[in-house]
Parts: C-alpha cells; sequence; structure tokens
C-alpha cells in the first residue's frame, strides 16, 4: 500500500518526526481557506506516484487568490495515470539546506538498507549516478535496528556531523516504520533544515507491505479507501483478483505472474499491446475465472481477450467451465482466444470446443491469431 | 544423479496434517519421495498418510533422520517454521508457503547466517523435482521426465510449461528447481547453478528469470566466466510496464539493473543463448 503525501506524513508525525503545518484541500476553495490560515503555502498534488514536481503538480501561493488558483490548476489533473483527488496545502519553509535519507529494501543484499546524503532533492537520482560515495549507506541488523554508534558513523560518513544528535534521533523514528508498520520503502526526500535550524520532513514517501496487510488493518482501514488509483483496478481488488491496467486493445487471463508476463511480451511481439491483465493465481476454481473474465471486460477499450492457462495445480476442465459460464453471463461479442495445455487439458478442450471456442494449440498461435482478430474489428 | 534431492534424502513435511500439506505429502509419497513424517504442534504421536507426525522439527529429525522439509504452513507462521527447521539441523529446507511479510523474511535471511549448512529454497517457490526419484513441493510428476536438463526458475507456472515441452521433445530433466519469486529468497540463480554445475548427470541448462533484482545479471556473470552446460536463458517481462514507482530509494540502489533488457544483454555478453518465447527453448537447448 502506498501512502499519499499527507498520510504519510501523518504516520511520521506520530512516530515524532516533525512535519510542517497543512492540510488537505479537495476543492479551491479549502485551499484558499488553508492559504489563510497558514499563510504562504506550497499547493502539492496528492497522487501515489514520484514524479509529480517535474508533472506541474506542486506550485507556491503566497495569497488565497493564489491558492485557488493552484488548487484550481491541480485538482483533477493527471499525473501519470492517476488522476489527481485533492491537494496537500502546507505551508512554505525557509529552507536553508535539504538532506535525503531513504530507507528500503535492498532485495539483492537481502536486506534492508539505509541511506543518507548531504545532496537530498530532487536531483538525488543522478547524484546517485554521478557521485555514489556521497551517500552513505548501512544496512541495520534487522532484529535490533540500527545502533547508536552505526547512526554515528552513517551520519558523520555523510558529512553531516554537525547535524549529529538531532538526525540520529531522526533516523531512529523513521526506522521505527520498518519493523512495526512493516514498510518497504521510508523516504524523507527533502528533509529540510530550516533558516530557523529546525530539521522538518519536506515530503514523504511511505510504502506499506502489501503481505503484511493483516497486521495493518488499522492503516488500510484509515487510509486504504483514500488511495484512488485506477477503477478497474480498484474493483479488481475488491473481488480477490491481481489485476494490472495497461493501454492498449487487448484483455489477457493468465495462471502465475511468469505465464502472465510471458504472455504480454507474445502479443506485442504479434504486433498487438494488451488492455489488462489478470492473473488467476494457482489452482484457480470456475468461479475464479468468471470474475477474471468480468473485471477484464470491464475496460471498454478491450476489444478481444486472450487466455492462457497451463495448468500445473490448476485444472483445465475448472478453467473452461468458468470460462464458458462467464461468456454465456456476460453476453460476451468480442473475440476469445484460448491456449489451456497441462492438468486436464484434454476435459478442458472437450468443454471449451463443446461450446463453440477452437482451443489454439500454442501461446504464440494464440497470440497471433487475438492480434488478427482485434484488427479486423477495429 | 540430480542436485539438491536423491533417492537418500530423508523428507519431513511441516504443516503435514493441513490441507495443503495433507494433499501435496500424498503426491510426494506417490512418486516415491521417502516421507519419513511430518509436524503439525498438539498432533504428535499420532499418524497420517502412514507416516509419524510430531510436535517439533527437532522431534522429528530425533526420531527419523530427517534432513530435508518441505513447508506448508500460512505465511503468520511460515518465517517461524523455517528457523525451527534450520535449528533442528535440516539441510534443505523448501517453503512453498505464498504471501510471507518481506520484512519477516530478511529477519529469517539473517537468522540462516548462523546455520550455514542449511539450504533455504523460497518462500513462493513450487519447490524442486528430481523426475524418476522424488519432490518437495508441488511440481507435478507427469509433466517430467529422467535426463540431463537442469532447470532453475523464478515462476512456477512457467517451469511447468518449460519442464513439459522438455518432456514433450524427449529432453529429460536433472533435476528441476524453482527458487520462488519473492523480493527476498532463499537460494538464488547463481547458488543452484553452481550445484548443476558440479552434477555429472546435468549436461544442460535452462534458466528462466523475470524482470527486477539482479540475480539473473549475477548468473550471467558466472556462466560468463565459464561452463560446461549448454544453456539457454529466458526472461519474461521484457514489454512489462515500468512500475509506478514512489521515492528514489529503489533507483539509487538498483540503477539500470533489473530490467528484461539488461538481463538479456548479459546473459548474451556471457555466450549464453537467449530465447525470445519459451516456444524456442528446446530448438536452442539441442
Amino acid at each position: 500500500m502506498k501512502l499519499l503525501e499527507y498520510q504519510a506524513k501523518e504516520v511520521l508525525a506520530s512516530l515524532g518526526i516533525p512535519i510542517p503545518p497543512g492540510k488537505v484541500a479537495r476543492t479551491p476553495e479549502e485551499a484558499a481557506a488553508a492559504c489563510a490560515e497558514l499563510g504562504p503555502v506550497a499547493i502539492k498534488a496528492q497522487v501515489p506516484v514520484g514524479g509529480r514536481g517535474k508533472a506541474g503538480g506542486i506550485k507556491l501561493a503566497k495569497t488565497p487568490e493564489e491558492a485557488r488558483a493552484a488548487a484550481a490548476q491541480i485538482i483533477g489533473m493527471d499525473i501519470k495515470g492517476f488522476k489527481v483527488p485533492l491537494v496537500y496545502c502546507e505551508a512554505a519553509l525557509e529552507i536553508e539546506r535539504e538532506i535525503y535519507l531513504g530507507f528500503t529494501v535492498d532485495r539483492d543484499a537481502r536486506a534492508n538498507i539505509l541511506m543518507l546524503s548531504a545532496k537530498g532533492g530532487m536531483d538525488i537520482e543522478q547524484v546517485a549516478e554521478e557521485s555514489p560515495d556521497s551517500i552513505a549507506r548501512l544496512y541495520p541488523n534487522p532484529w535490533r535496528g540500527p545502533l547508536d554508534f552505526e547512526l554515528n558513523q552513517l551520519v558523520f560518513k555523510a558529512e553531516l556531523g554537525e547535524l549529529a544528535r538531532p538526525l540520529t534521533s531522526l533516523i531512529k523514528k523513521l526506522y521505527r516504520a520498518i519493523p512495526e508498520l512493516d514498510a518497504v520503502t521510508a523516504e524523507i526526500n527533502p528533509l529540510v533544515v530550516t533558516k530557523s535550524g529546525d530539521i522538518v520532513a519536506g515530503d514523504a514517501k511511505l510504502e506499506i507491505d502489501e503481505n503484511a496487510a493483516y497486521r495493518h488493518k488499522d492503516l488500510e482501514q484509515r487510509f486504504g479507501s483514500m488511495l484512488e488509483g485506477d477503477a478497474f483496478e480498484v474493483e479488481a481488488k475488491k473481488r480477490g483478483l491481481t489485476y494490472v491496467s495497461l493501454d492498449g486493445e487487448i484483455g489477457i487471463i493468465g495462471n502465475g505472474a511468469g505465464l502472465c508476463l510471458s504472455t504480454l511480451d507474445l502479443v506485442q511481439r504479434a504486433g498487438g499491446r494488451a488492455a489488462n491483465f489478470c492473473d488467476l493465481g494457482g489452482g484457480a476454481k470456475a468461479e475464479v475465472v468468471e470474475n477474471a473474465l468480468a473485471v477484464i471486460l470491464m475496460n471498454p477499450r478491450v476489444k478481444g481477450v486472450l487466455m492462457n492457462v497451463f495448468g500445473g495445480i490448476t485444472r483445465g476442465d475448472e478453467v473452461a467451465k468458468g470460462l464458458v459460464t462467464a461468456r454465456d453471463n456476460l453476453k460476451m461479442q468480442l473475440p476469445l482466444v484460448v491456449r489451456l495445455s497441462g492438468t486436464k487439458e484434454e476435459e478442458g478442450r472437450q468443454i471449451l470446443k463443446a461450446n463453440g471456442i477452437e482451443p489454439e494449440g500454442n501461446a504464440w498461435a494464440a497470440a497471433q491469431k487475438i492480434v488478427q482478430l482485434t484488427r479486423v474489428t477495429a | 544423479m540430480s542436485v539438491l534431492l536423491d533417492a537418500s534424502t530423508r523428507v519431513i513435511v511441516q504443516g503435514i496434517t493441513g490441507r495443503e500439506g495433507s494433499f501435496h505429502a500424498e503426491q510426494m509419497q506417490a512418486m516415491g519421495t521417502k516421507v519419513v513424517g511430518g509436524t503439525s504442534p498438539g498432533k504428535g504421536g499420532t499418524t497420517h498418510l502412514g507416516v509419524p507426525v510430531f510436535n517439533t522439527v527437532a522431534d522429528a529429525v530425533e526420531a527419523t533422520g530427517a534432513n530435508a522439509t518441505g513447508i506448508f504452513v500460512p505465511p503468520p507462521f511460515a518465517p517461524d517454521a523455517i528457523m525451527e527447521a534450520a535449528a533442528a539441523g535440516i539441510n534443505l529446507i523448501v517453503c512453498i508457503t505464498e504471501g510471507i511479510p518481506i520484512q519477516d523474511m530478511i529477519r529469517v535471511k539473517d537468522f540462516l547466517r548462523g546455520y550455514p549448512s542449511a539450504r533455504l529454497l523460497g518462500a513462493n517457490c513450487p519447490g524442486l523435482i528430481t523426475p524418476g526419484v522424488g519432490k518437495i513441493g508441488i511440481i507435478p510428476q507427469r509433466l517430467t521426465l529422467p535426463g540431463h536438463v537442469g532447470l532453475v526458475s523464478r515462476s512456477g507456472t512457467l517451469t511447468y510449461e518449460v519442464g513439459s515441452a522438455l518432456t514433450a521433445s524427449g529432453m529429460g530433466q536433472s533435476t528441476i528447481v524453482g527458487i520462488g519469486g519473492d523480493p527476498v529468497l532463499g537460494m538464488t540463480f547463481t547458488d543452484v547453478i553452481e550445484l548443476f554445475e558440479k552434477d555429472p548427470a546435468t549436461t544442460h541448462l535452462v534458466v528462466i528469470g523475470e524482470i527486477g533484482g539482479s540475480d539473473e545479471e549475477r548468473a550471467a556473470e558466472l556462466l560468463g566466466r565459464g561452463t560446461r552446460l549448454k544453456t539457454v536463458a529466458f526472461i519474461s517481462g521484457r514489454t512489462a510496464p515500468e512500475g509506478k514507482r514512489m521515492g528514489h530509494a529503489g533507483a539509487i540502489i538498483s540503477g539500470n539493473r533489473g530490467t528484461a533488457k539488461s538481463k538479456e544483454e548479459a546473459f548474451r555478453k556471457a555466450g549464453v543463448a537467449v530465447a525470445e518465447t519459451t516456444d524456442e527453448i528446446v530448438g536452442l537447448l539441442r
């Protein structure tokens, strides 16, 4: 679960990390009122994706009038596929310097990594490429967390020694997000040192591990419904499906992440583009297939559906039954191409044939066929 | 011959009385795997599927001499099950469980440093199978054939698909190993390839990777230093959309690695044939 900035800041504040005063605004009027109360503010788009500054999603406003105009521009704007539902109006900071502070999972090291750099701000990725040594790194022990001397070393290595005390204390607070909240990313960039010498979180990115959601139902309840992503993805999640929206015209159903990805590759190779895909997972029953087809067809861009299933634990007859039922219930008229192999493939193919679906022999042939059929109808 | 699992491997199943554990333990027995027992806390002293059930892994090891385990317990209990197995002296720990929180796995990986002889496969993996000999996990036996191809894969379904294509064309397998798809894993491609390299029965190698992480790049580096195995690699996800990323931390540590392009180039540079589709794998391997 990726939290929005204002949600992440609420969480950081609850861990004891200073944040600037701010207010959420859903309308330009609310933004104007926030500015009247807080003084000059930054009006910031709230979307669960990076790069909003460069996309025009952050504007400074000195007066309520400017705040109203900025919010009117930003609310409803599309940033990397996310429609901005609301803005966060935050008191403008008198910035002395910007620091980078981030935790994430280093999958190659199979460990959490903590990174600190005196060169914070928007260009931190460039800093990482050009002068990797200016980013100090620490792999804290996952059972006991970082020790004081380790953090002290880190801070001096990052040439931030003059801030050693306040920084080590702040890093320890941020680290709590890992064991206590199952954060897989907890990043403050910039961590702002103000002209008056305070250290506050200028921005905040917090991503909670989906696998650990069962331990954090409170967070899900507080914030989950606010994360307005793609409407189809929201619906798929409600039905317990793994679903991803893309921007082509072919709907894809597969079983297993690897097979779904390789099916996308085949469709593209055949000259088509996927509109979305749905992963049935392992051992899917007929009902799951019915749900998957329903969600795939909700997207009006879908001009045809390709189902590619290889049964290991999944049974071909179950999949075929679910597909036929769903097609009939949904009165699906669009082209439907199926490749079904593996466990109970003969039984599955018989069911398909008896219901007017001629299964393809292999995945590549199936991909070519659906691309051809959707071209004709396009 | 084979890697990791042979006729002498004595296997227990953690969670043997559960629905999944029970079903797959029976499948494992059906192909001749030496399943010597299982665990299910509170049910020690009973018998299930004709083998003794124990309360703890330590009890099972003491009574049966087990040296391998298959874990089929739900995500909240699986991390502890892995550590329990390592502490009891099990050498091969195969964790099938899907959905374990990443932070739990990071702690497990740290714990396992204290048990260097314990190898962990997974979690979130289909396990491994030595055709004609035995299996730990859920890979269907009928897709496989004894032979000389080593197959190592991050994806479950593609493992089945490619295994079955090899079988259909008469190319049998020495061992098929599914390392799993989670970001924080036990054995890596490199670990498994090193075992295949030393196994006299393995002459060919198929590596099935996917986007993310840089384990495939490391495997390519290893193979580039020289191998006796005729190898084909396949990477899924070359057209996958870039993840909608938040924050810079991921990019700082991974740079350009992790893409399908980076992985395919790494294999080509190492002199390894790269299949563009799974259908091409068998032809390139011949």
